[in-house]
């Protein structure tokens, strides 16, 4: 029951995050993905900052035997970097490319009621099922 | 576009990593956002979803309380609605391909020192820039 309530106020704390960082703004992301344009530093900003936390406290935190409140941490086993990874991850890109969107700043952009925003989170809902269903 | 948000994005990827690390400290599980709704779509575990969706419902309540306290959200769309479309499937399907996105392998991966995250962030950054490249300035 504790680990729903981790859950939630946890996201609650990601979506402030991508909102305040300005990662839920296409703009901000395409102006930073674009070189040749006038380019925009902040995401660099917001990841900067983001791994100034993790990269010390998760090496912290990964010491421990096991998480507080489950009986082991639940890590990705893959370690082989292979053609479905970099496929995958080029997809990725060029659809973040087109939108200026990622998973995380669509979903908390709901917030916004902007239909576009609903309509790329529905796209992207069917994306991964297909993804699901073609290649497991 | 505006002058860069240093403070905003500092300040925001900061609180961003902390979320991540508690998720890490409290549950054990890693903050990738494409992983943990593709875990909402196929899990078949009750439990597993449960969490997901608490996340999940967390994520919008907390750009809606900056919206509530803040008034609009820093949202500007860059792109009409048939490549909203295209790009939500393709961001889906390679999410879901790539075992990760941003947060996944770019925050969350780079910090535990995944060569396969440090790969997978190369690529969709250069695929990225590329495709912005030519969208907005060869199209």
């Amino acid at each position: 029951m504790l680990i729903f309530l981790t859950s939630l106020v946890i996201g609650v704390l990601f979506g402030l995050g991508l909102t305040i960082s300005e990662m839920i703004n296409p703009a901000r992301v395409i102006g930073f993905l674009d070189l040749a344009g006038r380019w925009d530093p902040t995401l660099a900003f917001v990841m900067a900052g983001a791994l100034a936390v993790t990269l010390p406290l998760f090496r912290f935190i990964l010491r421990r035997p096991c998480p507080l409140l489950d009986r082991q941490f639940h890590l990705p086993t893959q370690s082989q970097i292979d053609r479905r990874l970099i496929f995958g991850a080029a997809i990725f890109g060029v659809g973040w490319g087109l939108a200026g969107f990622c998973p995380g700043p669509a979903l908390a952009g709901l917030a916004s009621g902007n239909p576009g925003v609903f309509l790329f989170v529905a796209a992207m809902v069917g994306g991964q099922w297909l993804a699901a269903k073609t290649s497991g | 576009m505006t002058e860069a948000n240093i403070i905003g994005g500092l300040l925001g990827g900061a609180l961003i990593g902390l979320a991540a690390a508690l998720l890490l400290l409290l549950n054990g599980r890693i903050a990738g956002i494409s992983g943990i709704l593709g875990g909402v779509i196929t899990s078949r575990q009750r439990n597993e979803r449960f969490w997901r969706m608490a996340f999940l419902l967390g994520l919008v309540a907390g750009s809606g309380l900056y919206r509530l306290f803040y008034g609009a959200l820093p949202l500007q769309l860059q792109s009409g609605l048939p490549a909203l479309l295209a790009a939500g499937l393709l961001v889906g399907f390679g999410t879901r391909l790539g075992s990760g996105c941003t947060s996944g392998h770019g925050v969350c991966g780079l910090a535990r020192l995944s060569p396969r995250s440090l790969a997978a962030t190369i690529t969709f950054i250069t695929l990225a820039m590329v495709t912005v490249y030519i969208t907005r300035h060869l199209l």
